[in-house]
């Protein structure tokens, strides 16, 4: 039963990947509609790192979260490194939380 | 010569973007694999998701309702989390080859392989970005599952170490560039609005592809220019 669960969700995450992917290929796209696809793939990104800050199940992540992330985010948008972004995010949360807010 | 430097120069701040995000799926996948036991289901089940799922979210939200006895919510929770690849296809496209390389390719694809591959823009550095990132990540979160099952409870709580928000900013570093643009920055802000607004009240997976309604502000865009 466990092993059936996991290779029927494998196989569907699986067809997912490929059909977008094939189905671009077989899509003859306007101009217009070809200039919409990597917005829709920006929206559902932001929006993956929107929920991700700050919510946590149903209800709000909390401070140190966020605030990791808008540090990270505050560096990015004055074009500091990638992995300066990352630990800088990490740490921030990691060391409010040491400091007993979370 | 000058080209070769040039070529080396972009594969190490490459390689040191990867390597970067690699560190922070080895602990994250050490955390799945050690909740996974926790749980008390049976060693291979991290692994095989981990190969054969290979989606973060979905796996710790499919191990949850595997673990509570649901293997069907598991599946069909898995599913709708995962919808959002086949927009990502969609805007990807071949990025990662024909034949066996897209369908070996397209295992790999996931949020953060997918950003880093829309921050480039040269269809070559695309390709390399696409099978770097997706190969450092699988193999990154595999070898953490398996360091998580070994280690159990000791690798501790990946939270701890603030990676939860080491995420979300990897990715806001990845797509900044391309919200310069007004209609996409306003396209994206927007989708992320409806989609924070709406996780209280819908299941997981569902607000992140209510973001596509997003797109629906370039109607007034068309219209205002039109004008």
């Amino acid at each position: 039963m466990l092993l059936t669960a996991i290779l029927i969700l494998g196989a569907g995450t699986y067809t997912m990947r490929l059909g977008g992917v094939l189905l671009r290929e077989r899509l003859t796209l306007s101009p217009g509609l070809q200039r919409l696809l990597p917005m829709a793939a920006a929206a559902l990104l932001a929006a993956l790192a929107g929920t991700a800050t700050l919510m946590a199940g149903s209800g709000f992540a909390g401070v140190a979260r966020p605030a990791g992330v808008a540090v990270g985010a505050l560096l990015a948008w004055r074009k500091a490194p990638f992995v300066v972004v990352v630990v800088a995010a990490a740490a921030v949360a990691a060391l409010l939380r040491l400091a007993g807010v979370d | 010569m000058r080209t070769i430097q040039r070529t080396q120069a972009f594969d190490r701040a490459q390689l040191r973007d990867a390597v970067a995000i690699a560190a922070a799926m080895v602990a994250v996948g050490a955390s799945f694999g050690a909740i996974t036991i926790a749980y008390g289901l049976p060693t291979w089940v991290p692994f095989a998701m981990s190969t054969i799922v290979f989606a973060g979210g979905a796996q710790f939200l499919a191990v949850g309702l595997l673990a509570a006895g649901n293997p069907i919510a598991a599946v069909f929770a898995g599913l709708l989390l995962n919808a959002r690849h086949i927009p990502f296809g969609l805007a990807i496209g071949s990025t990662m080859g024909t034949g066996w390389r897209r369908l070996v390719g397209t295992h790999v694809m996931t949020d953060e392989v997918v950003a880093f591959t829309l921050a480039e823009d040269d269809p070559a550095r695309r390709r390399r970005t696409y099978w770097l990132m997706g190969i450092t990540l699988f193999t990154s979160w595999n070898l953490g599952t398996a360091l998580g099952v070994l280690l159990g409870s000791a690798v501790g709580d990946y939270e701890a170490l603030g990676l939860d928000a080491a995420f979300p900013a990897a990715l806001i570093a990845l797509i900044l560039p391309s919200l310069r643009d007004r209609a996409t920055r306003i396209v994206a802000l927007t989708g992320t609005a409806i989609a924070v607004l709406a996780t209280p009240f819908l299941p997981a997976g569902l607000p992140v592809l209510c973001a596509l309604l997003g797109l629906l502000t370039l109607i007034r865009f068309g219209r205002r220019r039109e004008s």
